[in-house]
C-alpha cells in the first residue's frame, strides 16, 4: 500500500524488479537470421503478413549476432556448419536464448547419418524445442510464446 | 573445434590471383551466415576496391548425406527424403523420383493422376517463383514485394494442405499415382486461385518492370552468352534468359505435358533483367497449364492397380486373401524394383532436375544420384560476377536462384 | 530425324572405338567405354555429333566386387537434335583414376570434384581437385559402400544413461 496510497494521482506505479526486467526482455526480443534449410522458409512465412511475428516485438531479423538476443536455429546443422554455429552463439551478447526449430535442429529428424549433428544441443544449450517437419508458423509462434513464459518466470539469481 | 586447423596455404594459392599475394587486392569472406546469400553459402571474394576480381564459392555447409541415407531405406520410405533436397519444389522432386521408379518397373499411371500431378507441379513452380521474387526484391531493397509474394504463397500452401495434410513436405505422389484422391474443395480452391493470380502478377510487374531503380540495378549485370551457358551445363531460366529455348517439358514430355498448350519464354541479353522477365512470364504460362489441366481433369482411378507395387484399398482387405498378402508384403518388405538403371530428367523451376536411379533387384535403392540445377549453376557464378561490384553480386546470386538444400543435398 | 541421329551416333561410336551396349541401363541408350578413351569419345561427341551438353557425371560403387569396383556414368544431351545418350566407364578398385573431361565440357569441374570427394576417384589434369561437400579435413570417402552410414543409436530407457554420458552437450561458456 505505502507509496501508492500517498502518491496516488501522481502517476507512479510500483512493480517488482524481476517483473519489469523480464517484461522488457520478452517484449522486444530481436531474433538473428539463422535460417539454414526448409524451416527457414516457414520462419519467413511466420514473419510475413499472414502470421505476423512483429506483433510480438520481432519486427526485424538482425543479420548481425551482435545486435540480437534470440537465435532461432531453423534447419539441419551439418558437421561443417557446427563450428560456425558455435561461434555465432558466442558472439551473441547476454542475455541470449536459443530456439531449436524443427525436427532436424532438435534431433536430426529424418536424417540419421554421418553428415549431420544429431540435434543442435550438441553444440549450444537450447531453451525451447519446436517439433515439426517443418513446424507450421503457428507452431513456431507457440514456441516463442513458451519462451516468453519461461523468461517471465526467471528469478533474480538466475540472471546473467 | 579444439585446435585451429593447420591450413597449407600453398595448396590453395591457385584459387586467388597473384595480385592478392602481393597485397593489391583484398580477400573478403561473405560468410555462411549472410542475409543475402539465400542460405548457407560461403563466398571468398577477391576485391580490387569494390570491384570483384574473382569469386570462389565454398559449399557443403548443408550437406545432409541424402544419397547415402536413401540407400539404407526402402524404395517407398526413401521418397520422404526427396522432398527435403530442393525444399521449395517438393512436388517436383517427388515427381522425378516416382517417374524414375515407374520407368524401371513399367508401372502405368492413370490419366487422372497425371493431370493432378501436373496441376500440383505447376502450382509449385508459381510458389517457387514467388519466393524467388520476394527474396530477390528484398535483397535489391524492394521490401514490400516480400510480403505480397508470401501472401500469395499462402493460398498455394493451403491447396497443398487440402490434398495431403502437409504444407510443404507433402510426399503426395507415390509410384503409380497419388497417395489418395483429391478432395472436392480442391477444384474450388484452385479456381479461386486462378481468378486472383493474374491481377497480382500485373501488380508485381507494375512495381518492378519499368522501375528505373530496378532497371539500373539489373540491366547489363551478370551477362552470359548462350555458348558459354551450354558449355557450363546451365539449364532453366538462366539458359532461357540467354536465348536458348530448352525446356524439358517440351523436349521430352512426361506425365501428359504434350497435351497442354504453353510457350517457352526466352530472353535476349542473358542478364539479370532478362531472367527476371523470363520467370515472370513463366508464372503466367504455369497458370495457363493449370487452367487447361483443371478443365480437362478426367474421372477415374488415382493410382495404378498393380498390386505388386501399390497397396490394395482397405475395403478389399476384408474380402480377398490375396489383398491381405499383398498388403503384408508391401508393409513389411516393400516392393522390389527389377535390376536396371535409369536417368529421368524433369523441369524444376530452377532448371533440369535429373534423378539417376540404379537398382540391383532388391527393395532398397542401390544408388540414387540427384543431378540438381543449383549445384551446377553455382559453378558459373565466378564467370557471371567478374568485374561487377559487390552490390551487383547480391542481384546476380538472386537471379541464379540457388537453394542450398538442392546444391549440397 | 532425331532417332536416326542417335542410331548413327551409336553405330559410329561402336565402329570407331569398339564400344558395346550396356545391359544395365537402357534409358537413355548407353554404351560401355574404357577409361583411357573417355576424353577422345567426349571430344568426338561434342564436335562431330553435336552432343554439346553434359547433363550428368556420377559414379556407382559395386563393393565387394573388385573388378570393376566403380562405374562412372556420363550423360550427354544434344540441343540441336534433342536426343540423349550416356556412357558407362568401369574402373578398378585399387587407386582409381581417370583423365578429366574438363577441357571438353567446362561444366564437369564441380561434378568431378564431387566424385573425388564422395568416392575417391582421382581425375588427372583437373584444375582444382579438392573436397567440395565434406569439411576440408574429413577422412574417408562417404559414398563408398564400405563407409558406414554413421547413424546414432536411439536412446531407450534401458540405455539412456550410458548413451547420455557419451553424448556431447552444448554448454553456455563464459567468454
Amino acid at each position: 500500500m505505502g507509496i501508492e496510497q500517498k502518491a496516488g494521482n501522481m502517476g507512479v506505479v510500483t512493480v517488482g524488479l524481476e517483473q519489469a526486467v523480464n517484461w522488457a526482455r520478452t517484449n522486444a526480443m530481436w531474433p538473428m537470421l539463422f535460417g539454414l534449410a526448409c524451416c527457414a522458409i516457414e520462419m519467413m512465412s511466420a514473419q510475413a503478413a499472414h502470421n505476423d511475428m512483429s506483433r510480438f516485438g520481432m519486427e526485424l531479423m538482425r543479420a548481425s549476432p551482435r545486435q540480437s538476443d534470440l537465435m532461432i536455429v531453423a534447419g539441419r546443422v551439418s558437421r561443417k556448419m557446427a563450428p560456425v554455429l558455435r561461434r555465432l552463439y558466442d558472439q551473441l551478447p547476454d542475455p541470449k536464448w536459443v530456439i531449436s526449430m524443427g525436427d532436424c535442429a532438435s534431433c536430426s529428424g529424418v536424417f540419421n547419418n554421418y553428415a549431420l549433428l544429431q540435434g543442435v544441443d550438441e553444440v549450444v544449450p537450447v531453451d525451447v524445442y519446436v517439433a515439426g517437419c517443418p513446424p507450421r508458423p503457428e507452431a513456431l509462434i507457440h514456441g516463442i510464446m513458451t519462451l516468453h513464459d519461461k523468461i517471465r518466470h526467471e528469478k533474480l539469481n538466475t540472471w546473467v | 573445434m579444439d585446435e585451429p586447423l593447420e591450413v597449407n596455404y600453398k595448396e590453395l594459392q591457385h584459387l586467388v590471383s597473384e595480385r592478392a599475394l602481393k597485397g593489391e587486392t583484398v580477400l573478403l569472406n561473405m560468410g555462411p551466415q549472410h542475409p543475402s546469400t539465400h542460405g548457407v553459402l560461403r563466398l571468398l571474394l577477391e576485391l580490387d576496391g569494390e570491384v570483384i576480381v574473382n569469386c570462389v564459392p565454398d559449399i557443403g555447409f548443408l550437406h545432409t548425406g541424402i544419397e547415402k541415407n536413401m540407400e539404407a531405406k526402402r524404395w517407398e520410405l526413401a521418397e520422404v527424403m526427396t522432398d527435403r533436397t530442393d525444399y521449395l519444389n517438393n512436388t517436383g522432386n517427388n515427381l522425378a523420383y516416382c517417374l524414375a521408379i515407374e520407368k524401371l518397373t513399367d508401372l502405368d499411371v492413370p490419366p487422372r493422376a497425371q493431370a493432378v500431378r501436373v496441376i500440383l507441379v505447376e502450382l509449385e513452380r508459381i510458389s517457387n517463383h514467388l519466393v524467388w521474387l520476394g527474396t530477390h526484391a528484398l535483397d535489391l531493397a524492394a521490401m514490400s514485394l516480400f510480403l505480397y509474394c508470401f501472401r500469395e504463397r499462402e493460398s498455394i500452401l493451403d491447396i497443398k494442405e487440402l490434398c495431403s495434410g502437409q504444407r510443404m513436405m507433402t510426399t503426395y505422389f507415390r509410384p503409380g499415382g497419388l497417395w489418395r484422391d483429391i478432395p472436392e474443395e480442391f477444384e474450388i480452391a484452385v479456381r479461386r486461385f486462378l481468378r486472383m493470380m493474374p491481377e497480382r502478377i500485373k501488380e508485381y510487374e507494375a512495381l518492378l518492370t519499368k522501375n528505373p531503380i530496378w532497371m539500373d540495378r539489373t540491366r547489363n549485370i551478370g551477362k552470359i552468352s548462350a555458348e558459354n551457358a551450354i558449355n557450363m551445363s546451365l539449364t532453366g531460366p538462366v539458359l532461357r534468359g540467354s536465348g536458348v529455348a530448352y525446356d524439358v517439358r517440351k523436349a521430352q514430355p512426361y506425365s501428359g505435358y504434350e497435351q497442354y498448350d504453353f510457350i517457352i519464354p526466352t530472353g535476349t541479353h542473358g542478364d539479370v533483367y532478362d531472367r527476371y522477365l523470363v520467370r515472370m512470364e513463366e508464372m503466367r504460362q504455369s497458370l495457363r497449364i493449370v487452367q487447361q489441366a483443371l478443365d480437362r481433369l478426367p474421372y477415374g482411378p488415382f493410382r495404378s492397380n498393380n498390386r505388386k507395387y501399390v497397396p490394395p484399398p482397405r475395403a478389399e482387405l476384408g474380402t480377398s486373401m490375396e489383398a491381405v498378402i499383398h498388403h503384408f508384403k508391401l508393409w513389411t518388405e516393400g516392393f522390389n524394383v527389377p535390376k536396371g538403371a535409369v536417368y529421368q530428367p524433369v523441369e524444376s523451376p530452377k532448371g533440369e532436375l535429373g534423378y539417376y536411379l540404379e537398382s540391383n533387384g532388391g527393395n532398397q535403392p542401390y544408388r540414387v544420384h540427384m543431378r540438381t540445377p543449383s549445384f551446377i549453376h553455382l559453378q558459373a557464378l565466378p564467370l557471371l560476377c567478374k568485374g561487377h561490384l559487390v552490390s551487383d553480386l547480391v542481384g546476380i546470386i538472386g537471379s541464379v536462384d540457388i537453394v542450398l538444400g538442392d546444391c549440397d543435398r | 530425324m532425331s532417332e536416326e541421329h542417335l542410331k548413327t551416333t551409336l553405330k559410329a561410336l561402336k565402329d570407331r572405338f569398339g564400344l558395346r551396349e550396356s545391359e544395365l541401363m537402357k534409358d537413355p541408350p548407353t554404351l560401355v567405354c574404357e577409361p583411357g578413351k573417355i576424353v577422345e569419345v567426349s571430344q568426338v561427341l561434342r564436335d562431330e555429333f553435336a552432343f554439346n551438353f553434359l547433363c550428368e557425371l556420377t559414379a556407382v560403387d559395386y563393393w565387394p566386387e573388385e573388378e570393376p569396383r566403380y562405374n562412372l556414368v556420363y550423360g550427354y544431351y544434344s540441343h540441336a537434335q534433342n536426343v540423349r545418350m550416356a556412357l558407362r566407364v568401369p574402373l578398378n578398385g585399387d587407386d582409381p583414376s581417370i583423365h578429366t573431361i574438363e577441357g571438353v565440357y567446362k561444366g564437369a569441374n564441380w561434378h568431378e570434384r564431387e566424385v573425388w570427394d564422395m568416392f575417391g576417384i582421382k581425375f588427372e589434369g583437373h584444375s582444382d581437385l579438392r573436397r567440395i561437400l565434406m569439411p576440408y579435413d574429413w577422412e574417408g570417402h562417404p559414398l563408398r559402400k564400405d563407409y558406414p552410414l554413421g547413424y546414432e543409436e536411439p536412446q531407450f530407457t534401458f540405455n539412456f544413461d550410458e548413451i547420455d554420458k557419451r553424448k556431447h552437450h552444448g554448454r553456455y561458456e563464459e567468454a
